[in-house]
């Protein structure tokens, strides 16, 4: 398979709705796996995903889909499921035929699209209350009706736009099981939440979004390691803390060294990690120190959020 | 290969079995929808007034004031002056307008747009779906009206309609009924598509047909009613002005007549093709 056929490629793509800008000179190369979207509200999450399904047009660019070009819903969806958060549904349905008519859409008889509905309801955990009209749906049931009408048809690409806004606890580990099991099944699952700590704890890549522009993409450590302008943090938790924390702060590249309240670590900020790393050897052996721990403790998304689109913009 | 057998080879490799599953699955989900809605009750008046005036009329008539021959110049003024000028013109701007507009205000377009259906097919589909809506309201307000109209006669409105001109005469208004939404529907959805509010454009459509009999005749040819007005049965004697709205002034055959709204709302759909092809989910800005 070659690589355009196995990932998503948006080339140079930017989306203007008049003079309002959507999304500007976007270029990436979505892997297989599950990919958080992050960015404040207004940052451009949805009009990216609207853009790859071609529910809106790139005002330029040039967009791919596992080698499918958007302008094609008829292959596109035979491969992508997209669970959108229009909160909207056509009038009078029940959850059972939401999904079912999505499947005669596509052209299968009426045994097998009942039998994928099932399936789909099953995993989502939404059979009890499939035959009951949507309307009357709470958010998080409307929230997950649209996730199984999104997998119905086994999808190899699953779009999820603010798929965990309005569940419960127990249904968003639900949810994050689910996702990361699709991840790793080899889809491309791409996420768009606020919820920072979910999309750390689930996503193999990240991409940042903010006021249409690309800020940072690619697997979350290396995207902190590429944030020069805010030291590293870690955390070191060790047999003689006084002792680690004078001899690292006489290096050039550490900026600070402060000891933890209960007495047992250091937390360090350094601007050369790697050279940090090497130091810490050296210091086993030389001075002796036990390490019990040692952990970076800035290296997560809802850190590099704060360095790259700041504080200001953070809408949890 | 010549480019004809090309064609025709092209023609057989598309899914067209697909095609008629999906187009299947559109119309079971829109027809509920046409039907059912609240807001299509109006349309419902529409198709079915004529029959409770003539009902009204039937009562009234009780002492035989009216003959068959009358009521049959009535019932032919009824429709092409009220049906085909107005209530079938009015159900369709209803009926075709909403099936993408409609969508878009309830914001359950994206619901079709996210299947894997060719957006011709679902264009084909929801078309599909206005026809048989629109000619099932207004095929069975004129047949309602037509028997209506002979059954007040008793036996010799039965003789009328079985032995007389009657049958060839409702099938004639039931044609012309299915042609009208056909070419009226074409029209309305191609505008619902190519603009946000269709009513004015839609009120110039009416005003072309209503006028186009005083322009010169290759120009009447763009006109649905000029091919539909050929085709009813029954002459209404009219003088003056009124001769404008019944008189044809260079007929065309009877199929050329047939083919003429078939023909312009096939080119009509092409256009609408294109446009459906293109159009974005922008829910926001509606």
């Amino acid at each position: 398979m070659s690589a355009i056929e196995n990932r998503i490629i948006l080339e140079n793509v930017s989306k203007f709705y008049g003079e309002v800008l959507g999304v500007n000179r976007v270029n990436l190369s979505i892997p297989p796996g599950v990919t958080g979207l992050v960015g404040p509200n207004g940052s451009g999450k949805t009009t990216l995903m609207n853009l790859i399904t071609g529910l809106i047009r790139p005002t330029q660019g040039r967009i791919s889909v596992l080698g499918i070009s958007p302008d094609k819903p008829e292959e596109l969806f035979r491969r992508v499921g997209y669970c959108a958060q229009f909160d909207s549904f056509p009038k009078g349905v029940t959850g059972f035929s939401f999904v079912y008519n999505t499947l005669r859409l596509h052209g299968l008889d009426d045994r097998e699209s009942t039998r994928l509905t099932f399936e789909s309801l099953e995993r989502v955990s939404m059979t009890e209350a499939a035959n009951r009209k949507v309307a009357g749906y709470s958010k998080g049931m409307r929230q997950r009706i649209r996730l199984a009408q999104a997998i119905c048809h086994h999808p190899t690409v699953l779009i999820l736009d603010e798929p965990l806004n309005g569940l419960d606890p127990m249904a968003r580990a639900e949810s994050l099981e689910l996702f990361q099991a699709l991840g790793k099944q080899g889809l491309h699952v791409i996420i768009s939440s606020h919820i920072l700590h979910e999309v750390d704890k689930m996503s193999d890549q990240v991409i940042l979004v903010s006021s249409g522009y690309i800020v940072a993409e690619g697997q979350i450590h290396a995207v902190r390691t590429e944030v020069k302008e805010h030291p590293m943090q870690i955390l070191v938790r060790c047999s003689d803390p006084n002792l680690l924390a004078s001899r690292v702060f006489a290096q050039d590249h550490v900026v600070e060294a402060k000891l933890n309240d209960d007495g047992k670590g250091v937390l360090v900020r350094t601007r050369d990690a790697d050279a940090f790393y090497l130091l810490l050897n050296e210091l086993v052996v030389k001075d002796n120190i036990a390490m019990d721990t040692v952990a970076p403790a800035d290296d997560d998304v809802n850190s590099v959020y704060q360095y790259l689109i700041g504080a200001e913009n953070k809408t949890i | 290969m010549t480019r004809l057998a090309e064609l025709r080879k092209k023609f057989a490799e598309q899914p067209w079995e697909l095609w008629t599953r999906q187009v299947a699955a559109i119309l079971r989900m829109d027809l509920r929808k046409n039907f059912l809605s609240r807001r299509g009750i109006w349309i419902y008046l529409l198709a079915f007034a004529p029959f409770v005036v003539i009902t009204l009329h039937a009562i009234f008539d009780r002492a035989g004031a009216s003959s068959i021959h009358t009521d049959t110049e009535v019932l032919a003024g009824i429709f092409q002056f009220f049906y085909l000028r107005f209530g079938i013109f009015f159900g369709c701007l209803g009926i075709f307008t909403w099936l993408f507009r409609g969508e878009v205000i309830e914001k359950s377009l994206h619901y079709y747009f996210l299947a894997p259906v060719k957006r011709e097919v679902l264009l084909l589909g929801k078309f599909a779906g206005g026809v048989v809506t629109s000619v099932t309201l207004f095929g069975l307000g004129v047949f309602a009206s037509f028997a209506m109209m002979y059954g007040h006669f008793g036996p010799a409105g039965q003789y009328y309609v079985f032995n007389g001109p009657g049958m060839g005469q409702l099938g004639a208004y039931l044609g012309v009924t299915v042609l009208a939404c056909i070419g009226y529907g074409a029209v309305f959805l191609m505008l619902s598509l190519l603009l946000k509010n269709p009513i004015i454009p839609a009120l110039l459509v009416l005003g072309w047909e209503t006028f186009t009999p005083v322009l010169p005749s290759l120009v009447q040819r763009f006109s649905v009613t000029y091919y539909l007005k050929q085709l009813c049965p029954v002459s209404i004697p009219a003088d003056g002005l009124m001769a404008l709205f019944t008189v044809v002034s260079e007929p065309v055959s009877i199929a050329a007549a047939i083919l003429g709204p078939i023909v312009l709302a096939a080119f009509v759909l092409a256009l609408a093709c294109k446009l459906v092809r293109r159009l974005e989910i922008s829910y926001v800005a509606e």
